[in-house]
């Protein structure tokens, strides 16, 4: 049979079709015993304390440049349990296709996903395929749910105490700034790529460095200024972070001049923010340093009690401001 | 646009060292004023400026700041948003505006709210993507509402031209740009507000010409400087304007001499003469009725003219703000936002009960976002 151009309904209708794209395209590239028993569920093994999440992933546009919406499913899954300080082990992925949708684009995007479980080594142990009329929705969603092992507890937004260094593991903002980019069709060149990553190998070397982890989370939606907020609220501590220490790559400012953003405000999709005790600070820094996508991993600030639930930039010149929760839409200002 | 380095933008107008120097050079002429400064930044762009960095933080007690009406989204008065939500909810319509326009409450809804309720309505980044929306719909109407001081205002009329050059027929316009000089005048002429002195914004300058400011320092006694956005720029335009003052001056100068001339950008104004023209009323939201403060299309291009077209489903009454809302009291120069009984309680940036909370350029939202540490 010659492959066909395009994801046609009957592609979801149980039947040969189906049959072939699990076969042709998920098993090959996800292939692994659990998956390829073909049973109703999974069976798997685990042997401590787990912690489980899911995502689904709408983004538009789906190709962009660092990643595509399969690398996205699988990285932004993946650092949900890293940030619990869970080695990530089993996912799920379902897709829902809109009929009409390239065949060879669905095969970039599930290729790109099996590149990015190797990161985590991570499996794809079951899976759902929907193909929706024309309109239904828009190109492709996918949701990935995972499980993953704890190997290090107590990490979490409560726990923020007064000394605690807040580490940033690379520079902000530029998953957003990407997206952005690429919507608007803006034309405007320079390196500005989504940071699109796993971060689970940057954690396992902080457990591995034996660092003891108050909190941490990677800085999706809200980007860092949803974070920071976060922890300062449900800590009750104050975060006071040096302005000119956080990393903004300049493309990214760039844009947010143009449209009157700031860089802390964008999505990120592969950094994270890590608060740890003053005495680990520099131990986990070097353990960031080891791994390639926090290799600029560095100190943006530090807990005290000044001004409880709130987070203060102080910029280099002496002056401060809050740094307050981004609204719910991000919309370019009007002059 | 490939050549143009992003870092451009802003590189250079940050330098701390720079921002220190000039706190000091401003902190120690200050020490010779004879009267406090108020310096009433007109711009919406210089409150955020100045909240953002913190700057007042910089300056000795002798200077402070009075926010003026000059934000495009703080002055629409409700009837007008009212208008935007009468024509997005036309059938078969689509509407198009810009920024935080979107989220401003009207008398009883918001164009966010009717946008979750099914309507089609669009936040541009440029004012040209119409074009493209309305050649992909053309069994649609598409709806322009357009808002913003003299800097937006040549980014309509270019939209215009496009239209009137490409024969599009689905593409109106609710026109709702004002201008900036009527609306000091208007602030001065009541007198309550004690200014002393002016920034004035360079983005209006950059399309109108400086000369637009001239006749204040006369006017006023009090001095303008137009100034650029940057941290570096406004400490700039307040050394000069305590210079001014310390001289016994009183001029209208140009700080932003990176792109602002006296004239302007004479074909810009070419351009905006040939599609609008003052209008005789326009009400802005707390200052009120003022004769010529805003522009219309000229009578050729009435078809195009969504205020005309669809005149029969527009509300005319005037529509007031909250009784508790301070904006126009803001607005006029008179209060600042943590004056407001509400502030920060009853009205956030979530649940804003004023436009002046709600856009970015506002001065209540300035106030709550950054603080005043
Ligand atoms: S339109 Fe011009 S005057 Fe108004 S807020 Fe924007 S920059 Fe300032
Ligand atoms: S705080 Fe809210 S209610 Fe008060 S003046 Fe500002 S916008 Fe109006």
């Amino acid at each position: 049979m010659t492959s066909p151009k395009q994801i046609q309904l009957s592609h979801g209708g149980g039947g040969e079709e189906t049959n072939s794209l699990i076969h042709d395209l998920f098993y090959h590239y996800f292939s692994n015993d659990t998956l390829l028993a073909a049973e109703d569920a999974a069976v798997l093994e685990v042997k401590s304390k787990i912690a489980f999440t899911t995502d689904s992933f709408t983004v538009s546009p789906i190709f962009f440049n660092g990643g595509n919406i399969g690398k996205l499913a699988i990285a932004g899954t993946v650092n949900d349990l890293a940030m619990m300080g869970a080695k990530p082990f089993y996912l799920s992925a379902s897709f829902i296709i809109e009929e009409g949708f390239a065949f060879d684009d669905l095969e970039t995007i599930v290729k790109a996903m099996a590149e990015e479980l190797k990161h985590s080594e991570a499996k794809i142990v079951c899976g759902d395929t929907k193909v929706v009329p024309k309109g239904a929705v828009d190109q492709i969603f996918i949701n990935t749910s995972g499980i993953g092992e704890i190997e290090k507890e107590g990490i979490s937004a409560n726990h923020l105490q007064e000394g605690d260094v807040i580490i940033v593991s690379g520079d902000v903002g530029r998953h957003g700034a990407a997206i952005l980019m690429e919507r608007e069709g803006l034309g405007i060149s320079g390196d500005l790529k989504s940071d699109c990553a796993t971060l689970w190998p940057a954690v396992q070397a902080l457990i591995d460095a034996n660092i003891s982890i108050s909190a941490m989370r990677d800085a999706t939606r809200g980007g860092l200024s949803a974070v920071l907020n976060e922890w300062a609220e449900q800590s009750s501590v104050c975060l006071e972070i040096e302005e000119s220490s956080i990393p903004v790559n300049e493309a990214v400012q760039g844009i947010c001049e143009l449209f009157g953003f700031e860089a802390f405000d964008f999505a990120n999709e592969g950094t994270c923010i890590v608060a740890v005790p003053e005495k680990d600070a520099q131990m986990a820094l070097a353990a960031l340093h080891k791994v390639e996508v926090t290799k600029e991993a560095t100190i943006i600030g530090q807990v005290s009690l000044k001004k409880e639930g709130r987070v203060i930039l102080h910029s280099a010149y002496g002056s401060s401001r809050y740094l307050d929760l981004p609204k719910g839409e991000l919309l370019p200002r009007i002059c | 646009m490939s050549e143009l380095q992003l870092k451009d933008l802003y590189d250079g107008f940050r330098n701390p060292d720079v921002i220190k120097a000039l706190a000091k050079a401003i902190t120690d002429e200050a020490k010779n004023l004879k009267k406090p400064l108020n310096i009433m930044e007109v711009c919406g762009g210089h409150t955020h400026t100045i909240m953002k960095y913190g700057l007042k933080q910089l300056l000795p007690q002798n200077i402070d700041f009075i926010h003026g009406p000059g934000c495009p989204v703080c002055i629409m008065p409700k009837e007008r948003i009212d208008h935007a939500i009468a024509l997005a909810q036309m059938e078969d319509t689509i509407l198009l505006t810009l920024g935080d326009m979107i989220r401003v409450p009207g008398s009883k809804s918001s164009l966010a709210v009717e946008r979750a309720n099914g309507c089609d309505i669009r936040a541009l980044y440029s004012p040209l993507d119409a074009i493209q929306i309305a050649l992909d719909n053309p069994d649609k109407k598409v709806v322009f509402f357009a808002i913003g001081f003299e800097t937006t205002t040549p980014m309509t009329a270019a939209l215009l031209e496009q239209v009137e050059k490409q024969g599009i027929a689905n593409l109106y316009f609710h026109i709702n740009h004002v201008l900036v000089p009527p609306a000091v005048d208007a602030i001065m002429a009541d007198g309550q507000a004690k200014i002393n002195a002016f920034i004035g914004p360079a983005h209006v300058s950059v399309i109108s010409g400086a000369k637009i400011y001239q006749p204040l320092p006369e006017k006023y006694g009090a001095p303008v400087v137009v100034s650029g956005f940057e941290p570096i720029d406004v400490l700039q335009s307040i050394l000069m304007i305590v210079r001014q003052k310390n001289e016994e001056r009183c001029e209208m100068e140009i700080q932003y001499s990176r792109s602002v001339t006296l004239e302007g950008n004479i074909k810009a104004q070419v351009m905006i003469a040939k599609f609008m023209e003052p209008r005789e009323h326009f009400r802005w939201r707390g200052i009120g009725d003022m004769p010529d403060s805003a522009l219309v299309l000229r009578e050729q291009y009435t078809a195009y003219d969504a205020e005309k077209i669809f005149a029969d489903i527009l509300p005319t009454e005037p529509i007031d703000d909250h009784k508790l809302c301070i904006c126009g009291t803001i607005l006029k120069g008179l209060a600042k936002p943590n004056d407001c009984q509400v502030f920060g309680t009853a009205c956030t940036p979530n649940t804003p009960m004023g436009s002046c909370m709600v856009s970015s350029e506002g001065a209540c939202n300035a106030y709550y976002r950054y603080g005043e540490i």
